[in-house]
This record gives structure tokens, C-alpha cells and sequence, in this order.
């Protein structure tokens, strides 16, 4: 036998080394797993309320500064009014016009092109009693009084009428509105629901560690140190709970612009860009989810904190 | 340290099974508390940890009225008190390690700091080679041990031990009571409930007798 074979076992006895202290709280004393299911579900739910909102609320911004930096002019034919001078005269107001940017009076080829989606190609437009327009680019800096401008319009040259599209803006405001409204409204229903089944939970695992917390009380802990090894527990399973949802709801989001990308190829894909944006989730919907993520991992544990300092005071 | 002023409790509607009870313990003292099973030897130690209001007279622990004594006075107050339930109440889920530190731990203590003096008190009662046990594969006068060395851990002003010998042979009950004489005369102040007279007949102290809910005698 070798001597360093031998040199331990000649010690008395090697001093005990017993295991680090283990969790007050014993895992397995809380609906864990079901509560991980709740919180998932829940912050997936969450997690789609907030895409939802940013997708909307990004996507009608553009649309509205788009929208809103256009304006038309337009100028119908009237019988015994010579058209081309009229529109020439709207287009002399409008050059001498402070704040736009761009006056371009559209010829009467650009409104066969137009049109032509419509009513076919090669039809004699000139026997038809089709307006003209003319399309203006506001100056981002100045803004024109559009409200004058109509006025004047209205008054010198015969059959203009000028459309800022306002109409169409207020509507679009008004959804994308709306919709973000509603998803604040699911995002508080479903951190309330969240709440709630932490509650449960929470006082659920106090009725059975009722032992543990007795003996806790008599070794002269205080309801914060209790309160403190219930909220420990509770933020690892809201976190868990949370990360799981999260990455569901990164997936669904990938996994449909993954399916928009190859149901409408390239082309489709540009369509929908403009309508959705680029439906990516981008770096706005991942901090989204982050933060949604952390949002609930903290409700779970301030509520469940809350429930074991309300559930010892009573 | 303990006041008893006509103290009564009743559990619930039932009748009183502590009537009109007054008596002190002091500091540093040592008394075993006696009586018949039933007497309400358990019932009279609940009051003095403080975990049981009574019924009616006043108790004062600590010049505390016990009860008023609510939140962090009312854990402080626990801090000072060390307990041996008769039914131990260890934490299954714990190692006898993880048991005895308990009171530490609820401290904020860092466990490095106690870990050496939870492994020598655990050492001395016996259960050195059992650290690392779950209470449930512990024997009775094992489980035992490791409830006493948890009550003793934090160096309580008082220790109040419901039949702490109950469950081990008569050489090991003999070297468990020494320890208590041994904490007493360190300054720790004794309470040992025992229906044991063979015991007390071999380490005399004085005695605190109660039968059906009166103190009969203490002497
Ligand atoms: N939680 C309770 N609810 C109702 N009655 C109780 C309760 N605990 C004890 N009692 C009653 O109070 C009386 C005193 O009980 P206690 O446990 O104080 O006696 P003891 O002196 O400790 O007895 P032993 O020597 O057997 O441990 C008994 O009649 C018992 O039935
Ligand atoms: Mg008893």
C-alpha cells in the first residue's frame, strides 16, 4: 500500500462538512407546477396584448405622418369653364403659398394611368367630365394654413376643393386609439388575473406549511423573514412561469411574420409592410416582452409577499 | 422574568384547565414543573413561549404584557425564550443540521458564522454522525436531542423543556439533565416539565406542582 493511500485513513475522524442550508419554504409544499402554467398562459396572453399595441400604434403613426404630409387639390370641370385655366390659376395660389414644399398638377395622362385600373386603357377620357388634381407636399418645417388656403381656393378658381385627408386621419387615430386602449385594458385584466391565482396559491402553501410557520414564529422569526422566504419562492416560480410565456409569445411572433414572409413572398411581404409594418417585433417588442416578463415575475412576488403579511396579521 | 397573576385559560367553550394560577419564575432559576398527565403541564408552557394568550388574569413576560404583545417585540421577546415541545416538532423537509440552526438562520446570521458551533452543540448531544439525517429516519431520543440542541442554540434567557427526557435511556436522560443544570448555572433560567420523580429524586430542584389546572405547591 502506497503512503498517500494510507495518510487519510489514518485521521481520527475528518471533521463533518454538513450540506448548506436548503430553502425554509420546501418546493414541493406549493402548487408549483400548476402556477408555472397559470403564469406562462398568463404571460404569453400579456406578452400578445403588448405586441399588439406596439404593432398598431407604430403602424399608425406612419400611416399618419405619411397621410398628413399629403394634400390634394382637386379641380372639377364645369360647363362653359375652361379647365386648364382654372387649374393653372390653383396652381399659381398654391406656388405663392407659404409652407408647401412640392406643387405637382397631374396631366391628364397621369389621370389615365390612373384610371386605368378602373375603367380599362385606351378610353376617350377627354369626352368624360374626370377632375383634375393637383398633389401638394407640405414643408415638414412651416406649416400652411390649410384652412385660408380652402378658402381661397374656393373663391378664385371655380370647381377646387382641397382634401387634407383629415378625415382619414382622425379615423385612423381614433382605432389605433382604441386598440391601444383595449390592450391596456387586457394587459390589467390579465396582471389581475395573475394576482389573483398567486393569492391562491400563496395561501394555499401557508395552510400546509402551517407547521413550518409555527415553528418559524417560535424560533423567533418575524412575519418579514416568513413573508421574505414565501416571496423568494414565489418570484423563482413567477420568473420561471414568466420566461416560458415569453419565449412562447417571441416564437408566435416569429413564427408569423415567418408564415406571412412565405404565404405572400417578397411581394406580398411589401404589401403588408406598409400596412403592418414589418411585422418583425423589432427591438421595441423584444424590450416589450422583457419588461412584461419582469412585470410579472414581480406582481408574483409582491403579491404572494403581500398574502403571507395579510394571512400572519390576521 | 414570567409573571402568572390569575391566569385562567379555557381552550375554546370547554372548561378551564388552568384556573387562577400565579406565580413567578426568575431569572437564572431552575424548577421542574409537575403533575399528573392532564394536569395542564404543556397548556402552562404554551403560555410562557407565548404561544397561547390567556383566557384572563394578567401574564407578563419579559415585563411584557403577553397579551398585547404582538409583531417584532413579540418575535424578540420569542428570541429569548428557547423551547423543547413535547412532540419536538423538527422541520421534515430540514437536516438535523439545518433544524438546529434555525434559530440562527431566522437571525440573519450568516451560516458560516454558526455552522462550527451548530456541528460541536450537535457533537455534544450525541448526534454528531447524524447532520446530514432528515428528522422522519431519527429515533425518538434522537429526534429529541436535536429539538434540546435547537432550543439551546441561540443561548436563551430562559429554556422551557416539556418532558426533554421522555424518550431516551436513563444514562442519556441523566447527561441531558446535567446539561440543563449546566446552561442554568451559565445563567439560563429552567423550566423542565416531568412526570419523572425518579428524576427528580436524583437532581433536586425546585418544584412547581400543578394538578387539574391549580398550582398545588411550589416550594
Ligand atoms: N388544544 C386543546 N384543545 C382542547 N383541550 C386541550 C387542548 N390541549 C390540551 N387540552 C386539555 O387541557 C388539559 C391539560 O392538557 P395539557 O396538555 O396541558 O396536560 P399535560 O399536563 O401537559 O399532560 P401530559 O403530562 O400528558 O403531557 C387536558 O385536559 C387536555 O385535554
Ligand atoms: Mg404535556
Amino acid at each position: 500500500m502506497s503512503e498517500e493511500e494510507t495518510a487519510p485513513r489514518l485521521q481520527l475522524r475528518p471533521p463533518q462538512q454538513p450540506r448548506t442550508s436548503g430553502p425554509i419554504v420546501p418546493p414541493g409544499s406549493i402548487a408549483g407546477r400548476a402556477l408555472v402554467a397559470v403564469i406562462s398562459i398568463m404571460t404569453f396572453l400579456a406578452c400578445l396584448a403588448v405586441g399588439a399595441v406596439v404593432l398598431v400604434s407604430d403602424t399608425a403613426r406612419e400611416w399618419q405622418r405619411d397621410v398628413g404630409r399629403e394634400v390634394t387639390v382637386q379641380v372639377r370641370p364645369i360647363d362653359g369653364v375652361d379647365l386648364d385655366r382654372e387649374l393653372a390659376r390653383a396652381s399659381d395660389i398654391l406656388r405663392a403659398t407659404a409652407g408647401i414644399a412640392v406643387v405637382r398638377v397631374l396631366s391628364r395622362a397621369d389621370n389615365e394611368r390612373l384610371l386605368a385600373p378602373w375603367l380599362g386603357q385606351g378610353l376617350p377620357l377627354d369626352a368624360l367630365p374626370i377632375p383634375r388634381l393637383i398633389v401638394l407636399e407640405l414643408d415638414q418645417r412651416t406649416s400652411a394654413d390649410l384652412g385660408a388656403l380652402r378658402v381661397r381656393l374656393t373663391q378664385e378658381v371655380r370647381g377646387a376643393s382641397l382634401d387634407d385627408h383629415r378625415q382619414w386621419r382622425d379615423r385612423l387615430a381614433l382605432v389605433s386609439r382604441s386598440v391601444v386602449a383595449l390592450g391596456v385594458v387586457i394587459l390589467i385584466l390579465v396582471m389581475t388575473a395573475t394576482a389573483l391565482s398567486v393569492v391562491f396559491a400563496t395561501r394555499g402553501a401557508m395552510a400546509s406549511n402551517r407547521d413550518i410557520v409555527d415553528v418559524l414564529h417560535f424560533v423567533g422569526a418575524e412575519d418579514s423573514f416568513i413573508a421574505r422566504e414565501f416571496q423568494h419562492r414565489f418570484l423563482v416560480l413567477g420568473l420561471e412561469g414568466g420566461i416560458y410565456g415569453g419565449l412562447a409569445a417571441l416564437l408566435a411572433f416569429l413564427s408569423a411574420s415567418g408564415a406571412i414572409r412565405f404565404l405572400y413572398g417578397q411581394a406580398g411581404e411589401q404589401q403588408l409592410a406598409m400596412l403592418f409594418g414589418s411585422f418583425a417585433i423589432g427591438w421595441t417588442g423584444l424590450a416589450g416582452i422583457v419588461l412584461t416578463v419582469c412585470a410579472v415575475a414581480a406582481v408574483t412576488a409582491v403579491t404572494s409577499r403581500w398574502t403571507v403579511r395579510r394571512y400572519l396579521a390576521a | 422574568m414570567i409573571r402568572f397573576e390569575n391566569v385562567g385559560v379555557r381552550y375554546g367553550l370547554g372548561p378551564e384547565v388552568l384556573n387562577d394560577v400565579s406565580f413567578e419564575i426568575e431569572a437564572s432559576s431552575f424548577q421542574y414543573l409537575t403533575g399528573p398527565s392532564g394536569a395542564g403541564k404543556t397548556t402552562l408552557m404554551r403560555l410562557m413561549f407565548l404561544g397561547l394568550k390567556p383566557s384572563r388574569g394578567q401574564l407578563t413576560v419579559f415585563n411584557q404584557n403577553a397579551a398585547t404583545l404582538t409583531g417584532v417585540p413579540l418575535a424578540a421577546a420569542r428570541r429569548r425564550i428557547g423551547v423543547v415541545f413535547q412532540d419536538f416538532r423538527l422541520l421534515d423537509h430540514m437536516t438535523t443540521y439545518e433544524n438546529v440552526g434555525l434559530p440562527l438562520r431566522v437571525l440573519g446570521k450568516d451560516e458560516a458564522s454558526y455552522r462550527a458551533d451548530v456541528v460541536e452543540l450537535l457533537e455534544w448531544v450525541g448526534l454528531g454522525n447524524r447532520l446530514d439525517a432528515y428528522p422522519p429516519v431519527l429515533s425518538g431520543g434522537e429526534k429529541q436531542r436535536a429539538a434540546i440542541a435547537r432550543a439551546i442554540i441561540a443561548k436563551p434567557d430562559i429554556l422551557l423543556a416539556d418532558e426533554p427526557t421522555g424518550n431516551v435511556d436513563p444514562a442519556l436522560g441523566n447527561r441531558l439533565i446535567r446539561l440543563f443544570f449546566e446552561l442554568n448555572r451559565l445563567g439560563t433560567a429552567v423550566v423542565l416539565a416531568t412526570h419523572d420523580y425518579h428524576l427528580i429524586e436524583t437532581f433536586p430542584a425546585r418544584r412547581l406542582v400543578i394538578d387539574a389546572g391549580e398550582v398545588l405547591d411550589y416550594d
